[in-house]
């Protein structure tokens, strides 16, 4: 499962060679990115969490060391810093590079089914068993011991009080 | 000549798996024994054969072959020798015949298992194992040949993938193939069952050995690709909701649903037609996965579309198989008497409950992950479903399967007692909610998600004690024989207790992740920077040579208070035959939790930019796993599902027959 990651890692720092003859820091946020103010800091990882690295596999520009996720990163944090609210980055963000960018796909026509699907699943499938268990003969109720089969029980607890030790056939799920 | 000996040899096996489907098929259409036999040879033979071809290859890489192109592709002649043979199955061509060589040899020990297996069944499964493994042998002769020479040598190999040159990643792909191939049986079982229209309770002691088998091996082959994920790639998280580890996901999560279906079945003779559908789509599932690592459809639809041949080929096993399964599946159901009756509580019932949200779960993560997929094929829409589409819809149908899991190990099968069940319960349930309110007060202000997870977590353990603690100790027995009675427990009942305590580990090990700390700093020499509540100092930048690369590490003192608790060395690695330096994390591992170092670039003035986690409880998350797996393993020593039974008890059953 991890040769693709790895393959596709190897590409980004082969993008990263390739596209910066300088070097750049290899890693994701830097310090020399971060917001003074911490609160501001802490609704840029938020942000930043949410929105995918384009050029990443599946990554988020949080966790990506790649120079357009920085790019990013920069640049939702000087939209924070200039005021801007979380929606209003976003909203632009997604008329810039489309629906794409959100790791959260929107709930829209075309996500309806994504969207539904675990729910609606899980109802027909429960739907079905309630169907089915309607439908299924019952167990039939008990009926109660007569006088003489709990005369019989209690002469047989009577004389084994203990239950037999384990390892008898008695077995677990 | 060795190289050709194994081409030969691998040629050899797919005519051999032919011939296990064509013999038996023969026999089982003509009611001829002596035909249906010719299955277990041919099995064990396929088998012998793809070991001498994987033998040959792995002598390649030893040898540092690089007249073979695989050999030159993909390993080095400066590689240690562990990392040579592991270089064999880090590449897709080597990775294909480790996969044929474990779904043969699950073949060959099917063939030669002391189960009791009626031969016309028999004849049957290694007959769909037979076309499985032809399949696949055809693919990796015809797409992806590890054999083929190279017209000129070159001197040198390019070098293994540095980041997959590590030992998490060397066993990780054996463990998680056993556990994608393991479930090939019961989708064979399930196709014999269905040819011959007959299941019952036997059948489902026939197939739980092997799903038990696959499902550990599966459970410690993705513990130990998040575990290499985490300390490898440098970003110190643990799961990614990757398509490529969403393959793996999806298989399990329906393994671990089968499970459960075929205790139903041999307790209760009932669930008989969703277990044969559940073995079916399990191993569907682990197909689909191959396909989504193997084709590249993952990295885009288009590259997928550009170099077709590899991945339209695999399609085409695909659909076969699933699609046959299924059409089989649809035709002859109807022919297998439903049975077994079911009251709304009781064992049975919690665990049909159990297969609905497990299978939902499996769905999901399969509509997740293929979904951007479809729809960019069909509207060309991109769009990204990731992890917050995961978590939010993963969360809701994990986390009251997690609440109810003890309670229905509570209930008796047939007709149970809910209230009784709570009562039994009460004290392991009554004190994860202590905890879970100390901990919300303590950490109050923080996030909620991960009190609940931890609590949930906690009485999941708490309920398998608990479990464990009502099967054994009665009040009025003395010590010794309660003493006795816990000796006495079946493996299966501490292997039950064991997978769900370990389910409640690692969900606390998950749920402490909201509890870590998290410093983002340029550190110099000198510098302290505190991880959660140890310190760190930058003692010095060191540059040194390792086998086969060059690194440069910082070397930091770790402190509590004042005390020296060791030293970590995160840093940079550039080997050789490669130019990128790969990222070392420094790890060092106090009680349960983890401090975390990944470093950047180093600066000309000596400085660089350092990420450091405290990681609390962290190991939990892997050592949760671990005891899931042990506990499958310990229910696979059970008497009642012993993959070799005593000949005593199989000779009393033949004398019963």
């Amino acid at each position: 499962m991890t040769e693709r990651r790895a393959r596709h890692l190897s590409f980004i720092l082969l993008f990263v060679m390739l596209a910066l003859a300088a070097l750049t820091p290899l890693h994701a946020v830097e310090p020399d990115e971060r917001l003074a103010d911490p609160a501001q800091e802490t609704r840029a990882r938020a942000l930043s969490n949410g929105l995918r690295c384009l050029v990443c596999q599946n990554q988020s520009i949080d966790d990506s060391n790649a120079p357009l996720a920085r790019d990013l990163r920069i640049l939702l944090r000087e939209r924070i810093a200039a005021g801007d609210d979380d929606a209003t980055i976003t909203r632009d963000l997604v008329s810039r590079y489309g629906d794409f960018i959100l790791l959260q796909p929107p709930f829209n026509p075309r996500t309806l089914v994504l969207w539904s699907a675990p729910f609606v699943l899980l109802a027909a499938g429960g739907w079905v068993l309630f169907r089915r268990s309607r439908r299924m003969p019952q167990l039939e109720k008990p009926q109660p011991l007569t006088e003489q089969e709990r005369e019989n029980l209690r002469r047989l607890l009577a004389t084994d009080q203990i239950d037999p030790p384990a390892g008898s056939p008695r077995q677990g799920s | 000549m060795t190289v050709e000996w194994g081409h030969f040899a691998l040629i050899l096996a797919l005519v051999l798996s032919l011939c296990q489907v064509a013999l038996p098929l023969w026999g089982v259409a003509g009611r001829d024994h002596a035909l249906m036999q010719t299955a277990r040879g041919t099995a064990i033979g396929a088998f012998l054969f793809t070991l001498l071809a994987f033998a040959a290859l792995t002598y390649a890489y030893v040898q540092s072959d690089f007249s073979v192109i695989n050999v030159a592709m993909n390993s080095h002649s400066t590689k240690p020798l562990a990392y040579k043979i592991s270089g064999v199955w880090s590449n897709h061509e080597g990775s294909m015949l480790l996969w044929v060589l474990i779904l043969t040899l699950f073949g060959a020990l099917v063939a030669m298992a002391r189960q009791a297996i009626p031969l016309p069944l028999l004849a049957a499964v290694l007959m769909v194992q037979g076309a499985v493994s032809s399949a696949f042998f055809a693919f990796i002769l015809m797409t992806s040949n590890p054999f083929l020479r190279a017209l000129e040598v070159p001197a040198e190999g390019r070098g293994l993938n540095p980041i997959l040159q590590d030992p998490g990643l060397a066993i990780h792909p054996p463990l998680l193939y056993i556990g994608y191939v393991g479930f090939s049986i019961a989708f064979s079982f399930a196709i014999g069952a269905l040819i011959h229209g007959r299941i019952d309770a036997v059948w489902a002691r026939f197939v739980r050995p092997w799903t038990l088998l696959a499902w550990s091996f599966l459970t410690l082959g993705i513990a130990m690709g998040s575990y290499w994920a985490y300390y490898e790639l440098g970003w110190g998280g643990f799961w990614f909701w990757d398509p490529v580890e969403n393959a793996s996901l999806m298989p399990w999560l329906a393994g671990t649903a089968l499970l459960h279906s075929t205790v139903v079945m041999e307790k209760r003779d009932a669930l008989k037609v969703w277990t044969i559908l559940l073995s079916i789509l399990t191993f569907s599932l682990s197909l689909i996965g191959t396909f989504l690592v193997r084709s590249g459809v993952l990295t885009s639809v288009h590259t997928f579309a550009s170099d077709p041949s590899r991945g339209k080929f695999i399609l085409g096993i695909l659909v076969f198989f699933i699609g046959g399964g299924l059409t089989l599946f649809a035709w002859r159901a109807h022919a297998l008497r439903q049975g077994g009756l079911f009251a709304p509580i009781s064992r049975e019932a919690g665990l049909v409950l159990n297969n609905l949200m497990l299978a939902t779960m499996a769905a999901t993560v399969l509509i997740g992950t293929l979904y951007p997929l479809v729809l960019e094929g069909i509207s060309g829409d991109k769009i990204s479903v990731g992890a917050p589409f995961f978590e939010a819809t993963m969360l809701p149908l994990f986390l009251p399967l997690a609440l109810l899991q003890p309670l229905g190990t509570a209930l008796s099968w047939k007709r149970a007692d809910l209230w009784a069940a709570m009562q039994r319960l009460s004290w392991a349930f009554g004190f994860s909610v202590l905890v879970l309110c100390i901990v919300l007060y303590v950490t109050r202000g923080g996030s909620v998600l991960a009190p609940v997870g931890a609590g949930i977590g906690l009485w999941l353990v708490l309920g398998s004690l608990a479990d464990v603690w009502l099967r054994v100790w009665r009040a009025k027995a003395g010590w010794a024989v309660n003493l006795s009675r816990l000796v006495g427990l079946p493996r299966s009942a501490w292997g039950t207790a064991l997978a769900h305590a370990g389910l409640g580990i690692s969900l606390i090990g998950i749920a402490a992740t909201g509890w870590g700390t998290e410093v983002i700093s340029t550190v110099g020499k000198g510098a302290e920077v505190p991880a959660g509540p140890y310190r760190l100092v930058l003692e010095q930048v060191i540059t040194r040579n390792g086998p086969d690369y060059r690194e440069t590490v910082g070397r930091f003192q770790v402190y509590s208070d004042q005390q020296k608790l060791g030293v970590i060395e995160p840093g940079k690695r550039i080997f050789i035959g490669q130019t990128m330096p790969k990222t070392e994390a420094g790890l060092m591992t106090i009680g349960l939790g983890q401090i975390y170092a990944s470093l950047g670039d180093f600066q000309a003035d000596g400085t660089v930019s350092l990420r450091l986690y405290w990681k609390p409880l962290v190991v939990l998350i892997w050592g949760g796993a671990l005891v899931m797996a042990f506990g499958g393993f310990l229910s696979l020593l059970d008497r009642r599902s012993r993959i070799a039974a005593p000949r005593k008890a199989r000779q009393l059953q033949g004398d019963a027959a």
